[in-house]
């Protein structure tokens, strides 16, 4: 069975198994002329780190958006940690959360307040103690009272993390986590993403144009282009298929169209 | 945000934090703060002068004391009122903010809540110390208006919720290019809810456009009570019926835009 298939066979009351943490079905999203997503299908389980690969363009933005409900589909349907988006999105919102280059925090309100915002609308309980274990986690201390358009780079990606980790979801959605970062700070930030799936068995879907990233960080890799999945498989699985040893040259071939050829040759 | 219910389990806690957070805003930015008090000074120290002018030179405005100030102070909480929602939505644009709040398990009823609470914090910042000015320096005692003052003012503050409900959905659905239209709608109401001029000045068939505006019952009904000195329940009643029928109707169109941007993908691009 591949994972469309199993995609598509949704899960309903009668399974035993805990539903899988995100699972799409025959997604599509058109803007006016363009399929921006064309009919993706995947089920992710719980527990999972994956990767959303695609160039600009290729619709992992549009995909996280309409699993988080911010987009509603032309057709298909979603369904996260059991519940249809966006019908049932008041059961799942609070269990999950995320991280995005295209939101940000507000800049004049500090960082503690900014967490103590946020913590209040995730109805997080002990808030105060919540906010200094993620500041002793995300090294935030230094800073925590500091206005969010005062900081640095790395330190707004940290309190990003942080606003993102408040509630101790089981769910994140990251979309281009360490973007702009530089590579001490990134390696920090991949870290600590790895310790927190790892610690709290949480599932984290990623879009990301870092390959090294991808590869240290996920179990399994979507390779997406003009809004169809092109592949979906391991890491390794995937370099072994198109016979590269890097997912950087699997991506070139991808977006350079040499997928038949680079397949065949590891045939 | 992504719940389109409107009512289905309202949570105090999570308006709160709304709250929390333009109040941090406001706390943090001496500027937004003296901007809430400046505008209306202006308006009742400019209007109040001309209303002393006026009052010696013409025996009906002499007789009819107050009026002009008292329609100053009532637009202002009409168009504060609608501010005060609308800039606390921008601010959440202007932020880059509101895919935060969307993802958040905060509803949307739960947001528009907080901004009129908002609204109504601002208000206070801004209306208050107009309404002291006015005292002192031109004798006018707004409160003295008694039990009436509550009716003219629920009544304007409803519909300045219903403006600024409607358009927030706009730029909710059209990004920060449909700004301007914060700023501009509600003057489009000024002519037409005559504010500093009796119903009967308008023309006959402009009338019944001016009778749908709940603003021009509040503005007739102040005039009433100090002209007349009589208290027209009939004319609050009236507004107030409208008023739901607003309230209701912006409600209504700020979900549908929502649900329009979400459908667009606005709400992920946000600017321009």
């Amino acid at each position: 069975m591949t994972e469309n298939d199993e995609a598509s066979s949704l899960p309903t009351v009668a399974d035993r198994s805990p539903p899988a943490a995100i699972a799409v079905d025959h997604l599509v999203k058109v803007y006016k002329q363009t399929r921006a997503v064309d009919d993706i299908s995947f089920s992710l389980p719980r527990g999972s780190i994956t990767g959303l690969l695609g160039g600009n363009g290729a619709g992992k933005t549009t995909t996280i958006a309409m699993i988080m409900g911010l987009v509603l589909p032309t057709s298909g349907r979603v369904q996260v940690l059991g519940h249809r988006m966006p019908e049932d999105s008041a059961s799942v919102l609070g269990r999950m959360n995320f991280e995005s280059p295209y939101v940000d925090m507000p800049m004049r309100l500090t960082v503690r307040q900014n967490l103590t915002v946020f913590g209040k609308l995730y109805a997080v309980k002990n808030l105060s103690d919540r906010i200094a274990e993620l500041a002793e986690d995300l090294d935030l201390t230094d800073f925590i009272d500091r206005a969010n358009g005062k900081l640095s780079a790395g330190q707004k990606t940290r309190v990003a993390l942080a606003k993102a980790l408040i509630n101790q979801p089981e769910l994140l959605l990251l979309d281009e986590p360490t973007a702009s970062l530089d590579p001490d700070t990134a390696d920090w930030v991949r870290a600590h993403l790895e310790r927190y799936r790892r610690d709290n068995d949480a599932t984290i879907l990623l879009a990301s144009h870092n390959m090294l990233e991808v590869e240290r960080l996920c179990d399994r890799v979507i390779i997406m282009k003009r809004g169809r999945i092109e592949d979906d498989d391991t890491p390794e699985a995937i370099m072994a298929r198109y016979n590269r040893t890097t997912l950087e040259e699997v991506f070139l071939d991808v977006a350079r169209g040499r997928v038949n050829g680079a397949k065949e040759a590891a045939r | 945000m992504t719940d389109t219910s409107l009512h289905r389990g309202i949570s105090v806690h999570r308006i709160g934090a709304m709250i929390l957070r333009y109040w941090y805003l406001l706390l943090s930015s001496w500027p937004r703060l003296l901007e809430l008090l400046y505008w209306p000074a202006l308006q009742v120290i400019t209007w109040g002068f001309l209303q002393l002018y006026i009052a010696e030179n013409a025996s009906f405005f002499a007789r009819a004391g107050g009026t002009l100030i008292g329609a100053v102070i009532l637009w202002d909480i009409l168009f504060r009122g609608q501010l005060g929602f609308s800039i606390s939505f921008l601010e959440e644009m202007w932020a880059r903010n509101l895919g935060n709040l969307m993802m958040s398990p905060l509803k949307p009823i739960e947001f528009l809540l907080s901004l009129m609470a908002m609204s109504l914090i601002r208000l206070a910042i801004g209306v208050i110390p107009m309404t002291l000015l006015a005292l002192f320096l031109f004798h006018f005692n707004v409160y003295a208006l008694g039990l009436p003052l509550i009716a003219f003012f629920c009544n304007l503050i409803f519909t300045s919720w219903s403006v600024g409900i409607f358009v927030s959905g706009l730029v909710l659905r059209n990004g920060l290019g449909a700004e301007s239209i914060v700023w501009t709608l509600m003057f489009a109401i000024l002519p037409l809810a005559c504010v500093y001029y009796p119903v009967s000045v308008l023309p006959a068939w402009l009338q019944y456009v001016a009778w749908a505006l709940p603003p021009t019952y509040a503005f007739e009904g102040m005039r009433a009570l100090l002209i007349e000195h009589t208290f027209r329940t009939d004319l609050m009643l009236e507004a107030l019926a409208i008023n739901v029928v607003l309230l209701g109707a912006s409600f209504w169109a700020f979900l549908a835009l929502l649900r329009s941007a979400r459908e667009h993908g606005s709400l992920l691009a946000g600017g321009e």
